[in-house]
Parts: structure tokens; C-alpha cells; sequence
């Protein structure tokens, strides 16, 4: 069996991942992906960490994530194109609509 | 008895009647006068009956105190009560206050008929009806305040009464206060009556304060009774009373030196200066004195000032009333000199005298006043007689334009009135005759009884009466010469017509009081003395001494001689047809010449008193007015030191405090939110990423704190 350190560090490394494609990227569905990632990778510190416990909240929790994460995609992919559909342009550098 | 007694309680009646009586013509009056055509009638009458009611009480009460003669306090309402000091509003039932009632309400209820008619013409004269409501309704008050001043049985009671009628003297003196010099002469004249009284007043206030003091009560009783214990302890007191209250009595009783208000009172309807300022008013202050006999018995100072007061004022205006030459005036100077007399005779003692003098002085002396308005109506009714005729002749109207503004009180525009007004004539001799002292008349009864009490008790005071008395008979049969005698010397007088009945009979009542007003004090009979010892215990009883009674006599032969010398019609009437240029404006100026002139000009006492009060008062108010109030308070301490010290204070306030301080903060707490504000909105760049950098950055700071807590 995997010592755990392999499964948390995979975990960082996926969600260092997510984090500098949200930083980094312009792409909004891009940004959208990473976001996922960085999601999926406390996932799978969830799961690490139950399997080691040998307890199943962990488990369950992931199931959470995952049922809202798939509502939050539903509602940022129809954001996203109403964004297109307003701007032409899903490139979030255009939207600073907010800029004081 | 019993039933006697009951009538006492009757006393508050005497002055509620009146107050009944002007309360209804004051609310109904002027509805009566618009709505009956005999208005005027009415409203007279009620105010007559409210007079004459109280005229029954005060004989009902007279009838009790013939078989209760001690009299009783009729207390009505406690007044004033602070601490121990409990003034009551009694009314003091006694044989001197019944005395005062009796003339006041009896004169008083005949003036009150006689005004019916004389104010009837003031009516027709100014065509405005609700003047009648206005004189009986102050004619009411008078006698409702006359009547608590004589009933009062305390001095700050009698004082209200005081002060009361003192407004109605100035109320009806002012009653045509739109006529007179300039339109205003009549309304200075009532402020000058009003304020010459406050002087006097402030002597009685002063007199009460120190009463007050001295005794610890209003009460007449107790002051009467403690006065020999004070006057023993505190002689100083007693005179300080007596004179203070002296001062009192010179303003209300128009004596030297505050007698000047009473000539000028007759600014007011003649029936107003016949009860005010002939029978009732002005004896007030006689009637204090006698009322405080007890306190002026114990200071034999004070009784010779107020004898000596008394008799130089008598001879005083005697000398006045020679040379004037208005009916009312010779009237009024009259007046203050027989009122001289009654204040000499209660100043040395003879109370009794004294107030015998008064109660026929007050019917002889109305009778003199209503017949000589009687006199002065009928002058006016010919003179409108001979306007409107002369209308219907133009040549005989420009003969009289003179008369256009004839003065209907001028003694030199009458003559040969006996023919025309014969009622009135009569009457009017009854008066003069009792007034000059002849014989079987009541003046003579009176006035001899204080000459025969004065030569016993003062001889200065009787010399300086006796020659009062003397000038007397001459200037009353002056007036009677002037006015009734002779031939008619304008075409008024010679279609001067007599009054109406309703005037008249209360001149022929009057007449027969004045003509055998004497059986009250008979000699060696003494009624009135017997009457009145009740009040002031047992008093020396004015002998009726025949040398005193023969001199006095003979003297008022003597005026009447020299007078009818002077003024017979025959004499009269060959001065007078010489032409106004080449003679005197009066016989009497050819014999005395200057002292015609000054008693004409009342010894220049009014010009006097401008001279040495009057004006220097009113440039002292000036003063006062324009330089301490207007420039120094005003200007200077109002304007510069208020305002001005408001005004640096509110700048102070205004640019420091206000802009300075407390905008500065509000409008700096501002321009900081906007600073802050303007360096913090840099960070809201609007990119994703820039807030998705701080929500990271911001998780970072607390996880590691957490972490490495």
C-alpha cells in the first residue's frame, strides 16, 4: 500500500496546478477546468485520508463535492455563455466591468 | 329692637345697589337706549333708583342706630388674610358713617334725577345716545366707591374707596375729553385732578404704611384704642401719621397746597362738579380726619397744621373766587374754601362742627352747582334760540357774530336771568344765602358754629375765617348781581328759558334742605352733636354764643353791602354800556386794581407751580428721557454694550466656534473618506484574477496562521 505523502503530494500537486490556472489563465472555461482541478485534488485528499482512517466520511464528503461541484459547472457554463453572448469574447481580462 | 338690629346687616346694600345699577346699564344700557324712544329715561331712572336704594338702606340704618346707637361692624368677606395679618371687608355701622352715607346717597340720588335732564342736552348737542350710558354707569361707580370709603372699618378698605372715586373724579371730568383748549383741554385737566390726587394719595399710603407700623392693624377700633398707649411711647410716630395723612387730605379735600385740580375739575358736566367736587368727593378728606379724631386728638401739632391748612386755604380761594368770572369757577373756588372750613374746624377739634358744615355745605353747595347749570343750559337753549331766529334776518345776524362763540359760562354775558328763570333764580338764592351765612339759612347754623368753636380754640384760625366769611357774602352776591339781576347783557340771556321739572325738582328739594337745614344741630338742642357722640365719644358741644353769631352776621351784611355797592343793575349797567376799550372788564378792578388782577389770575399759583415743580419736573423727564434713557441706556448700553457685545460674541461663535471647530471636523471627517476612498478604489482593478489572487493570498494569511499559532 502507497504511503500517504504520495497521495497528498499529488493532491498539491494538483491543486498548485488549479490554483496558478486560475491565476494565470484568461480562457474562462480554462479558469472554469482548473477550478475542477483544484476541487478534484481535495478530493482526493479526502479520499486519501479515509482510506488511511478506514472511516467513510471522507468518502461520502467526496460525493458531496462532486454533486455540488457538477451544479456549480451547470451554473457557470450558462454564465459563461450569456457572457459570450453579451461580450463576444469569453477572454476575462474583458470583463472588469467592476473596476472602481 | 330686633327688627333694628336686623337692618345693620343691611350695610353692604349701600354700595351693591349702585354696583347692581351700573352692571345693568353697562350690559343693557346701550340696547335700552337703541331700542325705547324713552332710552334715555330709563337708563337714568335705574341709575337713580340704584341711588335712592342705597339712600333707604343708609336711612334704615340710620333708623337702627337711633335705638342701637354704638352701631355695629358689619364684616362682609375676609379680604386679605396672610399670616396673622387678617384684613377683613367689614363695613363700620356708625352714627359718623350713617351721616356720610345719608349725604352721599340723598345728594347724590337728587343729582342723579337732575342728570336726566341735563345730560339730555349733551345728548341733543352731540347726537351720540350711548353717552348716557356712559355718565350713569360712572355716576353709579362714584357712588359705590364713595360709599365703601365712608363705610370702610379699615384704612386700606377706605383706601380702595379712596382710589375709586379719585378714577371717577378724573373717569367725569374727562367726560367731554374731546373738548376744551386745543380739544384736549378737558382731558388735562383730568389728568392733572388725577395726577395732583396720586401727591395726596402717596401722603395716605405713607400715613396707612406707618399706621401699619406703629399699630399692627388696619382696624379702626384697635388703632383707636392702642393710640394714647403709642402716642404716649412714640410721639413722633403719631405726628408723622397725622401729617402724612394731612397730605392725603389737601389732594382729595382740594386744600393748600394741592387744592389747584379742583378749579379745573369743572371741566366736567356741572352735575359731576356739583357731586364730586361740591358735596361728596372732596369732603372725604374731611371726613378721614374725623374719622381719625382719636389719633389727631393726641397730637396738638398736627391739629394746628390742619387748622391753619385749613383756615388759609378758606380765605385763599375766597380771595380767588372774587374775581372770576366763569359761574362754575367762582363755584369751585367756592367750594375749596368752604371745604377750608370744615378742615379747620375738624383740625381744632370741633368735629361735630365741622361735619355739620359739611352736611350743609353738601346740600347748598349741589344746589349753587345744579341751578348754575341749571343757569348755563338755559343760556345755551336762548343762545340756539337767537341762532336760529337771526337765521330769518341777515342784518341782525351779522350784528350778532360775536355770539357766535359765546361762552355759556361767563357771568358777564348773563343779567336779568331772574325774570326768565324764576325757579331757578329762587333756588339759586337759598343757596347763596345759606352759603353766605345769613340767618335761619343752614350755612349760617353751620359756619357759625365753627367761628364760635374756632374763636374759643384757635384765634388765628377765626380771624383768618371771619375775613373768609366775609369775602364769601361778597362774591355770592357778586354772582347773584352778575348773573340774575339787571338787564340782559347778550341776546342768549335774553331768551334764556327755564329748565325742565325733572331738573328743577330737585332744585326745589335742595332749596328747602338748604333753607332749613339748620334744625340738625340747633343751639342748646344739639342733634347732631348728641348724634354723632356716639362715634367720638363725649364731645365738646359748640356753644351758640350771640357775639360770635352777631359779628359773623353782620360780616356777611357787610359783603352783601359792599357787593350790591359795587355791582347793583343800575351801576352795572351804566359800566357796562361804556364800550369794552374804555373800561375794565370788571367794576371791582377800578377800586383794588392788582389785587383784582392776581385774585383774577388765582395769585398766578398755577404759573407758580409750572414755574417751580411743573416744568423743572418735566425737564428733568426730558432729561431723563432723551439723555439718561435714549442716549446713555439706549444708545450707549443697549446699542454698544448689548448689541454690540451680543453681536462679537455671536462672531465669535460664528467664524471660531461654528466654522472654525465644528464644520472644520464634520467637512474634515469628509475630505478623509474621500482621500481614503479615492487611494483605496486603485485596488479594484476589476480583474478575475486580481480578486481570486487576494481570496488566495487572504486564505494563505489565515491558514498559516492557524497553522502557526
Amino acid at each position: 500500500m502507497l504511503p500517504i505523502q504520495y497521495f497528498l503530494g499529488l493532491s498539491i500537486i494538483l491543486f498548485t496546478i488549479g490554483t496558478l490556472g486560475v491565476l494565470i489563465r484568461r480562457n474562462a472555461i480554462i479558469i472554469f477546468m482548473s477550478v475542477e482541478l483544484m476541487l478534484n485534488s481535495a478530493n482526493l485528499a479526502f479520499v486519501a485520508f479515509s482510506h488511511m482512517h478506514q472511516v467513510l466520511n471522507g468518502q461520502v464528503f467526496v460525493f458531496f463535492t462532486m454533486a455540488v461541484a457538477a451544479a456549480e459547472v451547470g451554473v457557470g457554463l450558462a454564465l459563461i455563455v450569456s457572457i459570450f453572448k453579451a461580450k463576444q469574447s469569453i477572454n476575462i481580462d474583458d470583463i472588469n466591468n467592476l473596476r472602481g | 329692637m330686633s327688627q333694628s338690629f336686623y337692618f345693620f346687616s343691611l350695610a353692604p346694600w349701600v354700595v351693591f345697589f349702585p354696583v347692581i345699577g351700573l352692571l345693568f346699564n353697562m350690559f343693557f344700557g346701550g340696547w335700552i337706549l337703541e331700542k325705547s324712544p324713552h332710552g334715555e329715561k330709563i337708563v337714568g331712572w335705574i341709575a337713580s333708583i340704584a341711588a335712592g336704594l342705597s339712600f333707604v338702606v343708609a336711612v334704615l340704618l340710620g333708623v337702627s342706630l337711633l335705638s342701637q346707637p354704638d352701631g355695629q361692624i358689619v364684616a362682609l368677606a375676609e379680604w386679605i388674610a396672610i399670616g396673622d395679618l387678617n384684613i377683613q371687608w367689614a363695613f363700620q355701622v356708625d352714627t359718623l358713617s350713617v351721616t356720610m352715607m345719608l349725604v352721599v346717597a340723598g345728594v347724590g340720588t337728587l343729582i342723579h334725577i337732575y342728570s336726566i335732564g341735563y345730560m339730555h342736552e349733551d345728548v341733543r348737542h352731540h347726537h351720540d345716545i350711548s353717552r348716557y350710558r356712559r355718565f350713569f354707569v360712572f355716576m353709579n361707580l362714584f357712588i359705590a366707591m364713595m360709599m365703601i370709603l365712608v363705610s370702610s372699618n379699615n384704612y386700606l378698605m377706605l383706601f380702595v374707596g379712596w382710589e375709586g372715586v379719585g378714577l371717577c373724579s378724573y373717569l367725569l371730568i374727562g367726560f367731554w375729553y374731546d373738548k376744551g383748549k386745543d380739544g384736549i383741554g378737558n382731558s388735562i385737566a383730568a389728568k392733572k385732578a388725577f395726577v395732583v390726587n396720586r401727591i395726596g394719595d402717596f401722603g395716605f399710603l405713607l400715613a396707612s404704611f406707618i399706621v401699619f407700623w406703629a399699630f399692627g392693624t388696619f382696624e379702626f377700633t384697635s388703632i383707636f384704642e392702642q393710640a394714647p398707649e403709642v402716642a404716649a411711647a412714640y410721639p413722633a410716630v403719631l405726628v408723622a401719621i397725622t401729617v402724612f395723612m394731612l397730605i392725603g387730605v389737601t389732594g382729595k379735600s382740594a386744600q393748600l397746597p394741592l387744592y389747584v385740580w379742583l378749579p379745573d375739575a369743572m371741566a366736567g358736566p356741572t352735575p359731576v362738579s356739583a357731586l364730586i367736587h361740591a358735596a361728596t368727593m372732596v369732603t372725604a378728606g374731611v371726613y378721614l380726619i374725623a374719622r381719625s379724631y382719636a389719633i389727631y386728638s393726641l397730637v396738638p401739632f398736627s391739629q394746628n397744621l390742619v387748622t391753619l391748612v385749613g383756615a388759609v386755604t378758606a380765605l385763599f380761594a375766597a380771595t380767588i373766587a372774587v374775581g372770576q368770572f366763569d359761574i362754575k369757577k367762582v363755584l369751585a373756588y367756592s367750594t375749596v374754601s368752604q371745604l377750608g372750613f370744615m378742615v379747620a374746624a375738624v383740625g381744632m377739634g370741633a368735629v361735630v362742627a365741622g361735619k355739620f358744615h359739611l352736611v350743609t355745605h353738601a346740600v347748598f353747595k349741589a344746589l349753587l352747582f345744579l341751578s348754575a347749570g341749571s343757569v348755563i343750559q338755559g343760556v345755551e337753549r336762548g343762545h340756539h334760540y337767537a341762532e336760529h331766529h337771526s337765521n330769518h334776518n341777515k342784518t341782525e345776524n351779522q350784528a350778532r357774530d360775536f355770539e357766535k362763540d359765546l361762552d355759556p359760562q361767563d357771568m358777564r354775558n348773563m343779567g336779568g336771568i331772574k325774570d326768565r328763570m324764576k325757579i331757578t333764580f329762587w333756588v339759586f338764592l337759598s343757596g347763596a344765602l345759606a352759603l353766605s351765612g345769613i340767618p335761619v339759612f343752614a350755612g349760617f347754623w353751620s359756619k357759625d358754629e365753627i367761628l364760635a368753636e374756632a374763636r374759643e380754640l384757635n384765634t388765628t384760625a377765626y380771624i383768618l375765617l371771619s375775613l373768609a366769611a366775609l369775602l364769601t357774602a361778597f362774591y355770592i352776591t357778586r354772582q347773584v348781581l352778575l348773573v340774575f339781576f339787571g338787564k340782559p347783557r347778550s341776546v342768549a340771556a335774553e331768551h334764556a328759558q327755564e329748565s325742565p321739572p325733572i331738573m328743577t325738582v330737585p332744585l326745589i328739594i335742595l332749596a328747602s334742605l338748604s333753607a332749613i337745614g339748620g334744625i340738625l344741630n340747633l343751639p342748646h338742642i344739639h342733634t347732631f352733636t348728641h348724634w354723632l357722640e356716639h362715634t367720638f365719644g363725649h364731645i365738646h358741644a359748640g356753644e351758640f354764643v350771640i357775639s360770635v353769631a352777631a359779628i359773623s352776621t353782620g360780616l356777611g351784611l357787610i359783603g352783601i353791602f359792599l357787593s350790591w355797592l359795587i355791582y347793583n343793575p343800575q351801576r352795572y349797567e351804566r359800566f357796562f354800556a361804556t364800550p369794552p376799550a374804555k373800561r375794565p372788564d370788571d367794576p371791582l378792578r377800578r377800586i383794588i386794581g392788582p389785587l383784582f388782577e392776581a385774585s383774577n389770575n388765582k395769585w398766578w399759583v398755577d404759573e407758580l407751580y409750572a414755574a417751580i415743580i411743573v416744568n423743572p419736573y418735566k425737564k428733568l423727564a426730558k432729561f431723563l428721557a432723551m439723555n439718561v434713557d435714549w442716549k446713555f441706556w439706549h444708545d450707549w448700553f443697549h446699542d454698544k454694550v448689548l448689541v454690540g457685545g451680543f453681536n462679537r460674541f455671536a462672531d465669535f461663535l460664528t467664524i471660531k466656534i461654528d466654522l472654525g471647530v465644528i464644520d472644520a471636523t464634520a467637512n474634515g471627517l469628509g475630505d478623509l473618506t474621500k482621500k481614503v476612498a479615492a487611494s483605496l478604489r486603485k485596488i479594484q482593478t476589476g480583474y478575475v484574477r486580481n480578486y481570486a489572487l487576494s481570496i488566495f493570498l487572504g486564505m494563505v494569511i489565515i491558514l498559516g496562521y492557524l497553522i502557526f499559532r
